[in-house]
């Protein structure tokens, strides 16, 4: 069996004072994270105030827009598109529910490597979503 | 202080109703409430306290406490999903328990089925919610949410569909003596691995059915709970808990539940090895294989061992779980099976199942409830009630 990826009309991502930064910078084709410099930890999705530490001291910094699939999930019943529900846990170590594109759906796996692209909404936002890992990367 | 011991359920209403489309959902609480108060002996002037949560329709306890006029001197409308209405009676017992009030009701209603609600649809959580932008972009329902836990599940543990397919079977084989439950049909591990694949590696057998309806709940003092004429159940111990994706440590390898479970065992100063009856949240199959582990039915990653070969079944296995036919079979009103989960463990500990489910002598029970959605935000609450 074979399900390949098709586009697929998503949900506009809401855009909050606190996350412009980041759909900006998907704009330009590059994942931004959130970091605390109290704790030094990242944290996902991006918050003003660190969700591990409580600090309002975080900045924004560039991610590598590698990871690897922790789990995944094709949905095939939930409107017309089959679509690769997933969470990827980032080189930085913060996981983030997203989708899987550009690959056989079918051949996903919890475990395989993954990089960022950007998927455009209805709207013309860029969105991060992830594909198999390419070898020349 | 503890709750143990100090409130009892006095009544308990289970709307037989699957399909509502000519009612309203503050009807629905209303005959609920009704239907608790009728069961326990009691008057809607005896309620004192009124708990509900996020179905209550309106400005929720403030708009159901006038339509169906009560005059509380306590309220409590804490939403965690689900499993609110479990969380309600440890709540409403501590309300007890400091002198707040005597009589508590708690009330869920609702009409997904006639409002064509599904799982396969995205929820609609309101507005300014900080988490949306970065979950309702990438598709998530209800159903694939659960089904990222069972594939986590199946590649740490090596879980199998056909072991998840034994609790729908087994809640099949309880649905099959409820006249009012939605799916009566005996279903085997077969049936299920051949319904439609919703989303990897869960099958449309393996999800609950979308129902209209509701309950409701009396929770009492043990003074108030021995005037009545009804068997005396009583709450001897609770735990609540809260789990989420923790600022991007996302594990899937537990839910909240273990932190209830731990909770509520050791206020009940008791073992899952004393519970004779156990009504665990089916939402899906996953659901109820996640809270058998994490309440400690047995170890990490043996729940799929644990349920298959019909341990589930009422006087086949050795937990009888849901033998109302639980959310996989019975019902699920308001997308919400806290309240019903409830009901059934008042039923079996009053020995008022029916009689090809019920439990000998059982003495005491587990409640146990998730809401929100278990591969993200979740809210566990688990009750250990006892037939006095």
């Amino acid at each position: 069996m074979t399900t390949p990826y098709q586009e697929r009309a998503f949900s506009e991502p809401v855009v909050y004072p606190d996350n412009e930064v980041l759909w900006q910078s998907a704009s330009k084709g590059i994942l931004m994270l959130k970091c605390c410099k109290s704790c030094n930890e990242f944290h996902w999705y991006p918050r003003p105030v660190c969700p591990l530490c409580g600090s309002s001291n975080t900045f924004w910094s560039q991610a590598s827009g590698k990871g690897v699939v922790y789990s995944v999930s094709v949905t095939r019943r939930a409107g017309p598109i089959p679509f690769a529900l997933a969470y990827i846990t980032l080189d930085e170590g913060v996981t983030m529910m997203s989708n899987i594109v550009d690959c056989d759906l079918d051949t996903l796996q919890i475990g395989d490597k993954v990089e960022v692209v950007f998927k455009s909404s209805p709207a013309g936002q860029a969105v991060p979503m992830f594909r198999p890992a390419q070898p020349h990367t | 202080m503890t709750i143990r011991g100090k409130a009892c359920i006095a009544g308990a209403y289970e709307h037989p109703t699957r399909k509502s489309p000519d009612k309203t959902v503050a009807q629905l609480h209303a005959e609920c409430a009704q239907g608790a108060l009728a069961d326990a002996g009691l008057s809607l002037h005896d309620v004192d306290g009124y708990f509900c949560a996020g179905d209550a329709p309106g400005l929720g306890a403030l708009s159901m406490a006038d339509y169906m006029g009560l005059q509380c001197r306590h309220v409590d409308s804490t939403d965690t999903g689900g499993s609110s209405y479990l969380l309600h009676v440890s709540h409403a017992a501590q309300a007890i328990a400091a002198g707040k009030c005597n009589v508590a009701l708690i009330t869920l209603a609702g009409r997904p089925r006639s409002e064509s609600s599904s799982g396969t649809q995205p929820r609609n959580w309101g507005q300014n919610v900080p988490d949306e932008p970065f979950e309702l972009p990438y598709g998530v329902v209800t159903v694939n949410n659960y089904a990222l836990v069972a594939a986590r599940h199946m590649h740490d543990w090596g879980t199998t569909s056909e072991q998840l397919a034994w609790i729908k079977v087994a809640a099949s084989h309880h649905a099959q003596h409820n006249p009012n439950a939605m799916l009566r049909d005996v279903v085997t591990v077969a049936d299920v691995l051949a319904s439609p694949m919703i989303s990897d590696p869960l099958h449309r057998l393996d999800c609950c059915v979308v129902s209209d309806g509701g309950g409701a709940l009396i929770v009492t003092r043990p003074e108030i709970a021995k005037s009545l004429k009804r068997p005396i159940v009583s709450v001897r111990g609770a735990g609540e808990a809260l789990k989420g994706p923790r600022g991007g440590r996302v594990d899937l390898s537990y839910s909240a539940a273990a932190w209830s479970g731990k909770t509520a065992f050791e206020e009940a100063v008791l073992t899952p090895a004393d519970i004779q009856y156990a009504s665990i949240y089916d939402s899906f199959t996953i659901t109820v294989l996640m809270q058998l582990e994490d309440l400690g039915f047995c170890k990490k990653g043996e729940g799929g061992r644990f349920v298959a070969d019909g341990n589930l079944i009422s006087g086949v296995g050795k937990l009888p779980f849901n033998t109302d036919g639980g959310g996989l079979c019975n019902n699920h009103p308001s997308n919400r099976g806290g309240m019903t989960k409830v009901i059934e463990a008042v039923r079996q500990l009053r020995n008022e199942a029916h009689p090809q489910v019920q439990v000998k002598n059982c003495g005491i029970a587990l409640a146990q409830g998730m809401g929100g959605q278990l591969g993200s935000r979740h809210g566990s609450a688990t009750l250990i009630l006892e037939r006095q």
